[in-house]
C-alpha cells in the first residue's frame, strides 16, 4: 500500500458516522431465558445478531437492527424483546430525532434517504373523520347470513343507455351486447406489486387468491413468471415505463393491462430495482442481466401528452385484438380530477388513482412523505368531475393508496370508486412487520426479496391462505356494514355519500368529499 | 302490525278509459288511515282536463305572492299558455295555513330561447323537465308538483280525508287514479314533501324507505334531474322519466332496473336472458331502488305496482272486469269493490303493468312493446 493511500485509508477510518452512534432500537437478550441456540443469529438478514466462536456468546450491533421483530418472533425462548431506543434527544418541537437523524445519514453518506412502505406523515387520515350509517326503525337492516348480500362488481366502460329489443313471449333481449367487462366477486384487487419488488412466492400466493376470491391481482412492472400464466383470468398486467418482460404474450396473458403513469408513493419518478434483487430468475423475467440495476424512467418516453397517452392506449388494445381491457394508474396530484377527465377521454377503460399513503418497495423519503394528494379527497374529487362531463360511465374508477381495513374500502366505495386496490395489507397479511426496509432486499420475512434462503421463509401457500383469509374476512365485515345500511347491493353505495358523515372536517373539506356533517 | 312507518297506497285504472270518480279513491285511501299520521297525503288524477288534454297541465304550488309571479314571467318566456286558473279549494278544518295553488296549461314555446336541451334532443318533454328543474331549483318558494297532460296532482298535510276536502277531489273523475297516505318519517312534514310525486305525466306513491337515494340522486344530476323536494320518492319519478322516455326502455325492463332480481338468480337464468339481467344491473346499477318499497306509477296510458327485490312492504291486486285495483291493504281494495274476481299478491320485484287499452283517450302512451304484448303500439313520443 502506498503511503499516500494509507493515509487516506486511515483518515476515512477516522472520520465518525453519526447514525451509527444512534440506533433506532435496542436488542434486549434476557441472558436468562436465552440458551444460545443462535437462531437469532440465522434469522436476523442484517447482522445484528453476533455469535462469537471462540467465546461461545451471543452480541448485539443494535445499530444494524431495523425493527423487524423478526428474531423476536422465532426465538424459541422468548428471550428477546425488540424497543424503541430509549436513549432521548434533548426534546425539541422542531428538531425531532426523525430530522436530526436524516440530517446526520445524509451527512455521513451524501445522497437521497431511501425508504419503504408508504407515507408516514400523519396527514389528517379522512378515512378517520368519516362515519358511516345504519339503518333504525324506519328501515329495516338486512342481515348477509340469511339474505343475499351482493358485492359483486363489473369494471368496464359502460353505455348511458341500453337498448333493447322485443324477443317474444314478453321477453327482451339487447339489441347489441355490452362492451367488454370484467366481473369482480369481490371489489377488492391487488395493487401493483412486481416480481422482484416482492418474492415470487407472494406472486404465487396473490394469483391463487385471486382466483379463489374472484378478483384480480397486478404483476407490477416486473414481468409474468412463466408459472403464472396460467391464472390469467385473474391477472392484471402492468406496462410501465421501464417496459421490463414487455412482449405480446404478456400482455395477451391477463384480462387487462394497466398503464402506469405513476404511483402514490413516488409520483414523478419511476421505479428502480436495485441490482442486488436481480437474480437468475428475475432477469429471465424482467429481460435484464442479472445484477444489473432495472430503472424506469420517471416519464414514459413515448408519453409527452394525453394525445400520446391515447396512443398507446390504442396501440395496447390494437396487440390485443381488443380483448384486454386498458387501466390507467396515476398518483393523485393535485389536479388529479381534470387528469383523470382527460384520460377518461383518452379511451382507458379504468382509472386508477394511487394516493398519498400508497405505499412502495422503495423510495425517496421527501417523494414517499411529501407528494400527492390523500386518496379520499382525490376519489371525491374525481368522481364528481366525471360525473360533471357527463362521462364517469365511461370508465371505471379504481382506488388505492392507505386502505387499512373493510371500513376503508365502503368509504371510497361511497364517495365514488367502483373497487379498490389494496397492496400493504395483503403483504402485512404474509407477516410484513412495516419495518420499512423493503429497499434493502433483505426482508427477514421473506416477502420483499428474492434471496433464495430469505423467500423459504414464506411458501406460497402460506402467502395464498393469509391474503385470502384477509379479504374473505373484509369482504363479509363488508356485506355487514351493507346491510347495517338497509343496502343488499354493492352498486346502491357507489357514490352514496349519503352514507357517510364528517366528524371534525372544516366547510372546505367536506365540499371536496361531498359529505354532511354529523348531527346534519 | 309492528312496522308503523309505512305508508297506504291506493289505485285503480279503467281499462277502456271510462272515468272513475274521485269518492272511489277516496273511499280506499281513507279506509287505511292507520297507515298514515296527518302529515301527508294526496291524490294523482288522470284525464281530468279533457279539454285542455295538449297542454301540458302544471300544478304550481307556492309559498307567497312573489313566487307564483315569478312562475308566471318564467312561463310568459318560456312558454304558450292556453289557460291559467288558482287550484279550486275549500276551506277545511284542521288545515291551517296552506300554500297558494295555481295551474297553468302551457306548451314550450322554443322561440328565442336556445334550444339546448337535455341531451340535444328538441323533444318538448325534455323542454318541460328542464323548464320544471328550473322552477323548481331556481324561484324561491314555488314548486311544480305536476306537471303532465290532461293529468294532475294534488297533495299535502293532512289526513286524507282532509286533504281531498281542501281539493274537492270529489269533484274530478279520472280513468286512472292514485293516492297515498303518508307516514313520513325521515323528512319533515312540508306540502311538497306529500306523495304523489311527479314529472311530466308519471306520478309516483311510494311506501317505503329509498337507501339507495344518495346513489340515485347523483345518477340523475348526470342526466340533469335535480332533486329538490327533501325526499327520497322523488327520484323514482325522475329515474321511470330516464328509463321509460328517454332511454325507451321496455316498462320491464325498467321494473328490473329498478328492482333486479339477485345474481345467484341471474346466474342461473338462460343466455340471452342472463345477458339482459347482466347488462341490465351493470348500466343500471345506480338506478336500482334498494331498501324496503311498495310503489304504484302512472303515466297516460297505464298504472304499474312493484314491490322491491325482497318483498318487504305489502302490494296487492285486485280485477273486476275492466277495472284494476292495487294497494297497500286487500281491504282498501274491498272497501271499493267488495267482491273482486281475482285478488293476488305480487312476487318481489315483479311488476304489475296495466295500461289501458290501445285509443282509449287522446295523446295516450304505451311503454309496453313488443307483438307479444298486444298492447304494442309504438311509444309516443309526440302525442296527439
Ligand atoms: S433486524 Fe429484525 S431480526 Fe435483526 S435484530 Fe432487528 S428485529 Fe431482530
Ligand atoms: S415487506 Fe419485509 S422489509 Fe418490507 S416492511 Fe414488510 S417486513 Fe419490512
Amino acid at each position: 500500500m502506498g503511503e499516500k493511500e494509507k493515509a487516506k485509508s486511515t483518515r476515512k477510518k477516522k472520520v465518525p458516522q453519526w447514525a451509527k452512534f444512534f440506533p433506532d432500537f435496542i436488542i434486549e437478550r434476557d441472558s436468562e431465558k436465552c440458551i444460545n441456540c443462535r437462531i437469532c443469529v440465522k434469522e436476523c438478514s442484517y447482522g445484528a445478531h453476533i455469535w462469537n466462536a471462540k467465546k461461545k456468546e451471543l452480541s448485539e450491533d443494535h445499530t444494524k437492527c431495523v425493527g423487524c421483530h423478526r428474531c423476536e418472533a422465532m426465538c424459541p425462548t422468548r428471550a428477546i424483546v425488540i424497543r424503541r431506543n430509549p436513549s432521548d434527544f434533548r426534546e425539541h418541537a422542531v428538531w425531532t430525532p426523525w430530522f436530526i437523524k436524516n440530517v446526520y445519514k445524509q451527512a455521513d453518506q451524501g445522497g437521497v434517504l431511501l425508504t419503504s412502505t408508504g407515507c408516514t406523515i400523519p396527514f389528517r387520515s379522512y378515512f378517520d373523520h368519516l362515519v358511516l350509517d345504519a339503518c333504525q326503525v324506519t328501515n329495516p337492516p338486512i342481515d348477509p347470513l340469511r339474505e343475499p348480500m351482493e358485492l359483486r362488481t363489473y369494471l368496464g366502460p359502460k353505455p348511458d343507455a341500453l337498448e333493447v329489443e322485443a324477443a317474444g313471449e314478453g321477453r327482451f333481449r339487447l339489441k347489441r351486447p355490452l362492451p367488454r367487462q370484467i366481473k369482480l366477486e369481490v371489489p377488492i384487487m391487488f395493487a401493483a406489486m412486481s416480481y422482484g419488488a416482492i418474492s415470487l412466492h407472494v406472486h404465487q400466493g396473490l394469483a391463487r387468491a385471486a382466483r379463489d376470491l374472484g378478483t384480480l391481482y397486478n404483476t407490477g412492472e416486473g414481468g409474468l413468471h412463466a408459472s403464472l400464466y396460467e391464472f390469467g383470468g385473474n391477472t392484471i398486467v402492468q406496462c410501465a415505463s421501464g417496459r421490463f418482460g414487455l412482449h405480446v404474450d404478456y400482455l395477451k396473458a391477463g384480462v387487462a393491462i394497466e398503464i402506469k403513469i405513476g404511483q402514490g408513493a413516488k409520483p414523478g419518478i419511476g421505479g428502480h430495482l436495485p441490482g442486488e434483487k436481480v437474480t437468475e430468475e428475475i432477469s429471465k423475467t424482467r429481460m435484464i442481466p442479472v445484477g444489473s440495476d432495472a430503472i424506469s424512467p420517471a416519464p414514459h418516453h413515448d408519453i409527452y401528452s394525453i394525445e400520446d397517452l391515447r396512443g398507446l392506449i390504442f396501440a395496447l388494445k390494437e396487440a390485443t385484438e381488443y380483448q384486454k381491457l386498458v387501466f390507467v394508474k396515476i398518483a393523485a396530484v393535485h389536479n388529479v380530477a381534470a387528469i383523470a377527465s382527460g384520460i377518461v377521454r383518452a379511451g382507458a377503460d379504468a382509472v386508477v388513482i394511487d394516493g398519498l399513503k400508497g405505499g412502495t418497495g422503495a423510495a425517496p423519503t421527501m417523494f414517499r412523505d411529501y407528494i400527492g394528494i390523500p386518496i379520499e379527497l382525490a376519489v371525491a374529487a374525481v368522481d364528481q368531475r366525471l360525473r360533471e362531463e357527463g362521462i364517469r360511465n365511461w370508465a371505471s374508477v379504481i382506488a388505492s393508496g392507505g386502505i387499512r381495513c373493510s371500513a376503508d374500502v365502503i368509504k371510497l366505495i361511497a364517495l365514488g370508486a367502483d373497487a379498490v386496490y389494496i397492496g400493504t395489507p395483503a403483504l402485512i397479511a404474509c407477516g410484513c412487520t412495516m419495518c420499512q426496509h423493503c429497499f434493502t432486499g433483505k426482508c427477514p420475512w421473506g416477502i420483499a426479496t428474492n434471496h433464495p434462503e430469505l423467500i423459504k421463509r414464506l411458501p406460497p401457500e402460506v402467502a395464498y391462505e393469509k391474503i385470502y383469509n384477509l379479504v374473505h374476512g373484509w369482504a363479509h365485515e363488508m356485506k355487514e356494514m351493507l346491510g347495517a345500511m338497509g343496502l343488499n347491493s354493492i352498486e346502491s353505495l357507489r357514490g352514496n355519500r349519503d352514507k357517510l358523515r364528517a366528524v371534525g372536517l372544516t366547510e372546505t373539506e367536506m365540499k371536496i368529499l361531498g359529505v354532511k356533517h354529523a348531527g346534519e | 302490525m309492528k312496522d308503523i312507518s309505512g305508508c297506504g297506497l291506493s289505485g285503480v285504472i279503467h281499462r277502456k278509459g271510462e272515468l272513475i270518480p274521485g269518492e272511489v279513491i277516496i273511499k280506499s285511501i281513507c279506509c287505511q288511515e292507520e297507515r298514515g299520521n296527518g302529515l301527508g297525503a294526496g291524490f294523482a288524477a288522470y284525464g281530468i282536463y279533457p279539454d285542455l288534454a295538449d297542454y301540458y297541465a302544471l300544478h304550481v304550488m307556492a309559498d307567497h305572492r312573489k313566487a307564483l309571479e315569478d312562475v308566471e314571467e318564467l312561463l310568459a318566456h318560456r312558454t304558450y299558455m292556453a289557460h291559467e286558473e288558482p287550484i279550486p279549494t275549500r276551506r277545511t278544518p284542521g288545515i291551517e295555513d296552506p300554500p297558494l295553488f295555481k295551474r297553468y296549461f302551457v306548451k314550450p314555446k322554443y322561440e328565442g330561447e336556445t334550444r339546448q336541451l337535455c341531451e340535444g334532443t328538441e323533444d318538448e318533454d325534455d323542454y318541460m323537465v328542464s323548464l320544471v328543474m328550473e322552477i323548481n331549483t331556481r324561484i324561491e318558494g314555488a314548486y311544480v308538483i305536476s306537471s303532465g297532460k290532461n293529468m294532475g296532482a294534488f297533495k299535502g298535510v293532512g289526513f286524507p280525508h282532509q286533504i281531498a276536502e281542501f281539493f274537492r277531489i270529489e269533484e274530478y273523475q279520472a280513468y286512472i287514479w292514485t293516492a297515498h297516505n303518508r307516514f313520513p318519517t325521515n323528512t319533515p312534514g312540508w306540502w311538497g314533501g306529500a306523495h304523489p310525486f311527479t314529472i311530466l305525466d308519471w306520478s309516483i306513491v311510494h311506501n317505503g324507505e329509498i337507501s339507495s337515494y344518495g346513489t340515485n340522486r347523483r345518477y340523475l344530476e348526470m342526466f340533469g334531474y335535480h332533486c329538490t323536494l327533501l325526499t327520497d320518492t322523488e327520484v323514482v319519478a325522475y329515474l321511470l322519466d330516464l328509463l321509460i322516455r328517454r332511454h325507451r326502455l321496455p316498462i320491464e325492463v325498467a321494473c328490473m332496473a329498478l328492482a333486479p332480481p339477485f345474481w345467484q338468480e341471474i346466474d342461473r337464468m338462460p343466455q340471452e336472458e342472463r345477458e339482459l339481467a347482466t347488462a341490465v344491473r351493470t348500466v343500471y346499477g345506480a338506478a336500482m331502488l334498494n331498501g324496503p318499497f311498495a310503489i304504484l306509477f302512472a303515466y297516460n296510458g297505464g298504472l304499474v305496482g312493484l314491490n322491491d327485490r325482497v318483498k318487504l312492504r305489502p302490494l296487492v291486486a285486485a280485477e273486476k272486469g275492466d277495472m284494476v285495483y292495487m294497494a297497500s291493504e286487500e281491504a282498501a281494495i274491498r272497501a271499493i269493490c267488495p267482491d273482486p274476481d281475482r285478488v293476488w299478491a305480487p312476487k318481489a320485484g315483479e311488476p304489475v303493468i296495466v295500461e289501458l287499452e290501445p285509443g282509449s283517450i287522446p295523446n295516450q302512451r304505451s311503454y309496453l312493446r313488443g307483438p307479444g304484448e298486444k298492447t304494442g303500439a309504438a311509444v309516443c313520443r309526440y302525442p296527439g
